[in-house]
């Protein structure tokens, strides 16, 4: 064949075309526009408290695809249109009305299908956003006496293993040296440079955080998945500034449990509440595994408030011991449907350890809108709590 | 991938003038599928970035993926015409479908819409569009992903709402309203003024300064580009090139049935006539063409809409049959496709394609009476205004508020509102003064929406 004709040659270089896609790029781009629109909407999306499952990295958000939006008719009841074929006047056909039309051709394609994409989101993106959104404090973490020792990299030597090789430096050795005149044109040995690694020590940032819930029968189910958010949120802020964290789940009815994470949240159990057992049972676990001095000891209590009133000088002095063993106490109160603060016995003793100068704090969650409240509230005053110390 | 296609274009093309096409040069690419899904979601090998672009070819690549799409040529026409084939194409599908190109340039160099909107905005379009693809580019690094994106977001969505009977580069409107004409000095005058001799007689009055617009505004890519009041040079830019596109588009859109048909009545009659075709070539040819134009899928009775080849294939054969080959010659250089349908689709016609009206309601399509002028007008109204709602700008107020009015008695129904609401706050993010849009609700009652 005549090449001229087509340049179609099996040697040409790769056609423009081939290099790149741009229907590719501008995919690209609207998924960007989604994930923003994602990450605006993420208190309300987050809100129902679904989307939190044991121990996955990453969440799944379904979406609509955007619509470029024009000026277009109102969709009126019946349409006109035609058809072709062997039909009679009075002849009824079924209309498949949610057609599906290439919205390529053209401007004006019709009625699109409905597409969901599955958004892919990672947690720590995604609490990252959110505190970003909600505007929520940073943690500041409080170092402990221990320290950990961490290898960094620092400096250059002229030996070093050859992974650590820096070509960059080494080079610029070479023109450095190459600038003499006179000079040997190829690379010698005493041009390579290699990263030096040393070892740093830097103050340990561990921290053990406890969940204590009250798993009493006043408890409802949907008191429970409050509390499971609400824990949820927070071992993921905390995250954000420990390296290192440990979570340790309490349950307590009239005496207290350790569980496992999977098994905390199916826990349920009848009977009274008797929460000096509870904060007895986390002092007693602090001491046992978790010297105060290396770790930063956080502890969030969930419960509806209804601490046998045979218990309220046990439970007074229980906490007495446990709130200066840790660097925060949060207590949740789950109160489906009440957003109100009402006195409770327990609310009544944490609000005593505040008075006392306790870094403690307090929050009522009556749904799963006030979650966030609840985590602001929280991680200002741990804020507070860590600037005063 | 066989080129063998390639030899029997210059006879193919040869046969053509022959028989009386007259086109530009037209230069063939075969092109691999992928690039012939992008260029039929961008509607030209290389145009601006758009995230909503990127929507439909996700489209595209589900249309594909299930197999309902395919395409097999795309045509840019202009001089010379580019022509990109599927390199997935077997010989007999390349061979038809270089016939139908040539049927295509044919067209779009002598039908008199195509002309006028060529003229205007040159013959190469596609060279322009990578321009504007480039432009906006550079205003990309220099502006920002945002910004760009806000003007084209608002462009875009009025890509449709253009004025093709103006001009491509119109004059501003005049500042000030014609004076009135100089009455004429004659005998009456003379007695009229004697009545009352304290009117002023002469003195030119001040000039009125003229409402903008002074007439109600189609165009309004034009308008936004022109007057709005706090664009910056480079947005203005950014509506022109899309209204410059635009342009191009539109003889694309008005004469879809009569081009394809066009296109496809000259496939089918090149290649029976072209006998250097090999037998088996031309049998898979003939195969593939009465695939494209068909008017009901092989497995039905009744299709619930009309495939505008087979429509304007058949209206084709009608004319040439019925006519002669000159008239046809002469109906493609005068028409679009609303004269081709009022005038051309005769009873008979209808008849024996078997056309029928009918009502959609709720999920259910009852055939109704046939009655031609209704057939026509329900062919015809998803192109009335390019396929979009009749839109004017109405008004400016003097606080610099743009005021758009729909004009509903066409369509008999008024916007959907959500929608215009969004493309309100597309349009308001450029033209930074308060925008209002007056239609009417489903009782055909005004309703004003209006952002902020």
């Amino acid at each position: 064949m005549n090449a001229s004709a087509g340049g179609e040659s099996p040697f040409s270089a790769a056609k423009w075309y081939e290099l790149f896609s741009r229907g590719a790029r501008d995919w690209l781009r609207h998924d960007a526009k989604v994930r923003d629109a994602v990450r605006r909407h993420l208190p309300e999306l987050i809100r129902s408290g679904e989307i939190i499952s044991g121990g996955a990295r990453t969440v799944r958000v379904p979406v609509k695809l955007l619509e470029h939006y024009r000026f277009r008719l109102r969709r009126g009841a019946e349409q006109q249109s035609v058809g072709q074929g062997a039909a009679k006047p009075g002849d009824v056909f079924v209309d498949p009305t949610h057609r599906v039309a290439p919205p390529g051709k053209g401007p004006g394609g019709e009625e699109e299908g409905e597409v969901q994409l599955l958004l892919e989101l990672k947690v720590e993106d995604m609490v990252e956003w959110l505190w970003e959104e909600m505007r929520l404090p940073n943690l500041t973490p409080r170092a402990g006496p221990s320290q950990d020792t961490e290898w960094t990299r620092e400096g250059w030597d002229r030996r070093g293993a050859r992974s650590r090789l820096d070509r960059r430096r080494s080079f610029k050795e070479l023109v450095k040296r190459r600038a003499a005149p006179g000079a040997v044109q190829s690379f010698t040995d005493d041009d390579l440079r290699f990263r030096q690694l040393s070892q740093r020590r830097r103050p340990a940032l561990r921290a053990v955080v406890f969940f204590l819930l009250d798993v009493s029968g006043s408890m409802s189910e949907r008191d429970r998945q409050l509390a499971k958010s609400f824990f949820f949120w927070t071992v993921q802020g905390l995250r954000r500034q420990y390296r290192m964290l440990e979570t340790v789940f309490v349950a307590h009815t009239t005496e207290a449990w350790e569980f496992t994470e999977s098994e905390f949240f199916q826990v349920s159990g009848t009977g009274g509440t008797v929460a000096s057992k509870g904060f007895g049972k986390v002092s007693e676990l602090i001491a046992e595994r978790f010297a105060t001095q290396q770790y930063n000891v956080y502890v969030y209590y969930a419960s509806d408030g209804d601490n046998a009133a045979s218990d309220t000088a046990a439970a007074r002095a229980a906490l007495g011991t446990l709130v200066p063993e840790t660097c925060f106490c949060g207590y949740v109160e789950v109160a489906a449907g009440m957003s109100r603060r009402q006195e409770t016995e327990t609310g009544r003793l944490f609000d005593e350890r505040a008075l006392a100068g306790g870094a403690v704090e307090r929050c009522v969650l009556g749904g799963f809108e006030d979650i966030w409240a609840a985590l602001r509230t929280f991680f200002a005053a741990q804020e507070r709590a860590a600037e005063d110390a | 991938m066989s080129h063998e296609w390639r030899t029997f274009v210059p006879r193919l093309e040869q046969l053509a003038r022959d028989l009386g096409l007259d086109f530009h040069p037209v230069e063939f690419e075969a092109v691999p599928d992928s690039f012939m899904m992008e260029i039929a979601v961008y509607g030209l090998p290389v145009r601006m970035p758009h995230w909503s672009f990127g929507v439909r070819y996700i489209y595209q690549l589900i249309q594909r993926h299930m197999g309902h799409s395919r395409l097999f040529e795309v045509v840019f026409p202009g001089n010379p015409g580019h022509a990109y084939l599927s390199a997935g194409n077997g010989l007999a599908e390349n061979v038809l479908v270089s016939a139908h190109v040539l049927g295509h340039a044919d067209f779009s160099r002598n039908n008199l819409l195509f002309q006028r909107c060529q003229g205007q905005v040159s013959e190469r379009i596609v060279e322009h569009a990578a321009q504007h693809a480039r432009q906006i580019q550079q205003a990309i690094e220099t502006h920002g992903i945002g910004r760009v994106e806000a003007a084209l977001d608002a462009a875009l969505a009025l890509e449709q709402h253009i004025d093709v009977d103006q001009p491509l580069r119109r004059a501003p409107y005049p500042q000030y309203l014609e004076p009135a004409k100089a009455l004429a000095d004659d005998a009456f005058r003379r007695r009229f003024a004697a009545l009352d001799p304290a009117s002023p007689a002469a003195g030119a009055p001040a000039p009125l300064r003229a409402p903008l617009p002074p007439h109600p505004e189609r165009d309004l890519l034009w308008f936004m580009a022109e007057y709005a009041p706090e664009m910056e040079s480079w947005e203005r830019d950014v509506f022109l090139a899309v209204r410059e596109e635009s342009f191009y588009f539109y003889p694309v859109f008005a004469t879809q049935i009569m081009n394809e048909g066009w296109a496809s009545y000259w496939h089918a009659r090149l290649l029976r006539e072209a006998d250097f075709i090999p037998q088996q070539a031309y049998l898979d040819a003939i195969r593939c063409h009465s695939e494209v134009v068909r008017p009901v899928a092989a497995d039905e009775q009744v299709a619930l809409s009309v495939n505008p080849y087979h429509l304007g294939f058949s209206l084709w054969e009608h004319i040439v049959a019925r006519r002669g080959l000159d008239a046809a010659f002469a109906i493609r250089t005068e028409d679009d496709d609303f004269a081709f349908i009022r005038n051309h689709l005769t009873r008979d016609l209808v008849e024996e394609l078997g056309l029928f009206r009918y009502r959609a309601r709720d999920g259910r399509a009852t055939v109704l009476e046939s009655d031609l002028d209704a057939l026509h007008e329900a062919i015809l109204a998803p192109k009335y205004h390019f396929g979009a709602p009749a839109m004017v700008v109405r008004r400016t107020r003097p606080d610099g508020t743009l005021e758009l009015g729909h004009d509903h008695r066409l369509a008999g129904r008024g916007l959907d509102l959500d929608r215009s609401r969004k493309v309100l706050e597309y349009v308001q993010r450029l033209w930074r003064r308060p925008v209002r849009l007056v239609t009417v609700d489903e009782h055909g009652a005004e309703l004003e929406l209006s952002v902020p």
